[in-house]
């Protein structure tokens, strides 16, 4: 029995956390969360040497081969710094092509993915809240696809769409093809620009083996959801307590008072054993298939709900500087929304483990 | 037991419907005028009718009748019904109720009439960067310089101070008195040099609450509130005549109902969101304290007209009202499923339908605004269940 990290995995969290730190501190996120652009191209580009186009890219296509339990520490560590831009959306694509692709695909896109060179993302959902790969309509025919795909993460900064097709299946779309067309949708969280996106008759190529890769690839997502919500609500915790030992109000910091202290613990015991909840769920994705569905979903359903009322504790431990838009709170209280609402909400995802529980 | 009103009190009703059926909306010519002006003629004539600043004697432009926490809440509730101006809300409700009972005979004459009306806009200036809930510890100083109080310092948070003509201010007067008995109330000009206002934005988009900066700032000698040093316990004042705890519960239970509409009309799993059962189960729970809330209110209504103290009780309501506030909020947050993604804020956000996303973000900052839950929390336990005070904070405050 190990369940716990090895060095490797802590030596990549602690990279990233290092470069966001620098790259990415609370003044230059507001500028971006604040900005027209939906991709940072420095910061992104900083990401992408730090090996984040292709942790789970198998090696011969220029990956680190890591599994999703790699990908999804380094979601923890993005979700943490609330890190802008469209990781989400290029991890998902790579895992999708890796999966699914057949030989000639992955020779095709999965190197340019793993340096960048190609900036992809997934068009899952549809509208009317269909996540599910059961309830995908886009719909294939002789090479082309038509259909609506909703909340697709910054889908006009994309070069290659993988578009979930009716039946569960993926199809990759190139964002500057005849028949695609994409509208901005002004959303919550502004660190992760999302894009409504019509496919008109566009031309398509099948992922050859995705035949049930869609469910896979959705339950992968889950999994990077859960942990950068995981990540987003630890250092909500964070910042409150650096506020409470700071902010002075009769004559002591905050912290002195129980309620403060009472309510930080109570936050904490509320968020910190879920850190084995998404361990877990992204190990079951890699190396326990029968409990995959169950532990994706509950790791979304669980982790998404303590995020935002973490995020929600930690606005009010900051008093009226956590209601403004200058302060930090305010980018982390809307990732929470983000993650809980993004794949299915968590009362769908509850829905779903008692299912294939068998209850 | 008796929830009906006597026939006196309906027939008020009545009388008071027929006003309204005929006053509000204003018609023709007038329907053309500011909002704000359409106000303030409306309540001028509430007013003599009798229906509004009832706590205010006539002779300071009040309707001054005898207190009635009945009529009160009929009148409440029929002008709300048609969404008729009322006595101006907090903040500028407490600023009334200070003038009122401790204002000079000056000060009651110049500043009451055009305040009650709302033709004179108000914000008012307690929180300061270092004094948020320990509010005396506040350093914002006024010193008297000839016949004017020279004004230096920063308050924030300072909602609507970008619209309005005045502020109400407690500052310190005198640094070598303890904490509670150096500051002052002075009520100061906006539209002068020494101020300057930054707009804060919250995080809903908007842009409401503002910092205030005085910097020589200058108000006559005589605005000030009470003594010197007595700005604490003027501070304090509240018009205990018309309290009215119902208002609020009402506006809860209206909030609620509207989330009930949004639950019939929102779909889960291909059907109307009402009909599934967790989602009748968190709405009949929410109900429970809706409706408790509601009948409390009632309750300490009749605490009032029968002249008891309300106790604990009567401490809960913000906390109370908050915390019904947030659930509802995250139940509509819930109901609107991935609608939740999208949140235009700001100038885009969509006019006229009730707007869920804001509301959730405002459901934060008002357990945070006017003293926040934790503080409630306090003030209930030491105060309505007779703990003993903080010792930290006490030994901190002094
Ligand atoms: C929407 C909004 C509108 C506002 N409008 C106005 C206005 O018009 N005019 C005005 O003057 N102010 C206004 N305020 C300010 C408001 O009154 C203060 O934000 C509030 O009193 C808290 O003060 P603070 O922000 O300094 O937080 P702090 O006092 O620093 O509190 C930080 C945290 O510590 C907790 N805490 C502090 N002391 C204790 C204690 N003794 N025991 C337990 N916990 C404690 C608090 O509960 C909070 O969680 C507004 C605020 C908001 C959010």
């Amino acid at each position: 029995m190990d369940f716990g990290l090895s060095e490797e995995q802590l030596l990549l969290q602690q990279t990233i956390d290092r470069f966001l730190e620098a790259e990415c501190p609370s003044t230059r996120l507001h500028e971006i969360f604040d900005g027209d652009e939906a991709v940072d191209g420095s910061l992104w580009r900083g990401m992408i040497e730090l090996g984040l186009g292709g942790l789970t890219i198998p090696e011969p296509y220029g990956g680190a081969g890591l599994g999703l339990i790699d990908l999804a520490l380094a979601s923890e560590t993005l979700g943490r710094r609330a890190a802008p831009g469209p990781f989400l959306g290029h991890a998902l694509a790579g895992v999708a092509i890796a999966l699914g692709g057949n030989e000639e695909q992955r020779e095709r896109w999965l190197p340019s993915l793993a340096t960048g060179r190609c900036l992809a993302t997934v068009a899952l959902a549809e509208a009317g809240g269909r996540w599910d790969p059961a309830r995908w309509q886009a719909r294939v025919q002789g090479g082309r696809v038509t259909g609506g795909k909703a909340w697709v993460p910054c889908a006009h900064a994309a070069d290659l769409l993988v578009v979930g097709v009716e039946g569960g299946g993926l199809a990759l779309v190139e964002r500057t093809a005849a028949g695609v067309e994409i509208a901005a949708v002004d959303g919550v969280d502004r660190t992760r620009r999302l894009d409504d996106v019509t496919l008109e008759n566009a031309p398509c190529d099948v992922l050859e083996r995705s035949r049930d890769v869609g469910g896979r690839v959705r339950d992968a997502g889950l999994c990077l959801v859960a942990a950068d919500a995981f990540g987003g609500a630890t250092r909500c915790i964070e910042m409150a307590v650096d506020h409470a030992n700071t902010r002075e109000q009769f004559g002591v910091t905050i912290g002195h008072f129980q309620a403060i202290k009472h309510r930080l613990a109570t936050m904490s015991v509320e968020v910190e054993p879920s850190r084995a909840l998404f361990w877990y769920a992204a190990h079951a994705w890699d190396a326990v298939p029968e409990d995959r569905q169950r532990a994706a979903s509950l790791a979304k359903a669980h982790i998404t709900d303590r995020f935002m009322q973490t995020a929600r504790d930690a606005v009010e431990i900051h008093g009226g500087m956590g209601f403004t838009w200058e302060g930090d709170m305010q980018i982390w209280l809307k990732r929470a929304m983000f993650d809980r609402m993004f794949l299915g909400s968590p009362a769908a995802h509850r829905e779903r483990v008692a299912r294939v529980s068998g209850w | 037991m008796d929830l009906g009103f006597s026939e006196e009190h309906e027939a008020f009703r009545e009388e008071v419907r027929r006003f309204l059926a005929d006053g509000w909306p204003l018609k023709g010519e007038e329907a053309n005028l500011k909002r704000r002006a359409q106000a303030a003629l409306f309540r001028k004539r509430a007013i003599e009718r009798g229906y509004l600043a009832r706590a205010i004697p006539k002779a300071y432009g009040g309707s001054e009748r005898p207190s009635d926490p009945l009529r009160a809440t009929i009148i409440a509730s029929e002008f709300a019904r048609v969404h008729a101006p009322r006595d101006p809300g907090a903040p500028i409700s407490q600023l009334i109720a200070t003038l009122a009972s401790h204002g000079t005979e000056q000060q009651k004459k110049k500043f009451l009439p055009p305040t009650i009306t709302g033709e004179m806009v108000w914000c008012q200036g307690y929180s300061e960067p270092g004094a948020g809930s320990d509010l005396a510890s506040l350093r914002t100083k006024a010193e008297l310089v000839g016949d004017e109080w020279v004004i230096n310092g920063q308050k924030i948070w300072t909602t609507a101070a970008g619209v309005a003509h005045m502020i109400y201010l407690l500052c310190r007067t005198d640094p070598d008195a303890p904490k509670h008995k150096g500051m002052s109330y002075l009520l100061v000009d906006l539209n002068q040099p020494g101020i300057e206002v930054r707009p804060l934005k919250e995080m809903n988009g908007d842009a409401h609450f503002n910092e205030v900066f005085f910097d020589d700032a200058r108000t006559p000698a005589d605005y000030i509130v009470g003594r010197p040093g007595e700005g604490w316990i003027v501070s304090r004042s509240t018009l205990a005549h018309e309290r009215n705890a119902v208002g609020a519960s009402v506006a809860v239970r209206v909030q609620f109902e509207r989330l009930v509409e949004l639950a019939r009309t929102s779909e889960r799993n291909g059907r109307p969101a009402i009909e599934d059962p967790i989602i009748r189960d968190r709405l009949a729970e929410l109900d429970g304290y809706v409706t408790s809330h509601e009948y409390s209110g009632y309750r300490q209504l009749t605490m009032d007209v029968r002249g008891e103290k309300r106790g604990a009780i009567g401490m809960m309501n913000k906390l109370v009202s908050t915390e019904i506030g947030h659930r509802v909020a995250k139940l509509a947050f819930d109901l609107a499923g991935e609608a939740g993604l999208r949140a235009p804020l700001g100038d885009r956000k969509p006019k006229g339908d009730p707007d869920w996303m804001t509301q959730y973000m405002m459901s934060l900052g008002l357990s945070i605004a006017g003293g926040t839950s934790d503080i409630q929390r306090n003030i209930i336990g030491e105060r309505g269940l007779g703990l003993p005070r903080d010792f930290v904070a006490q030994k901190g405050a002094r």
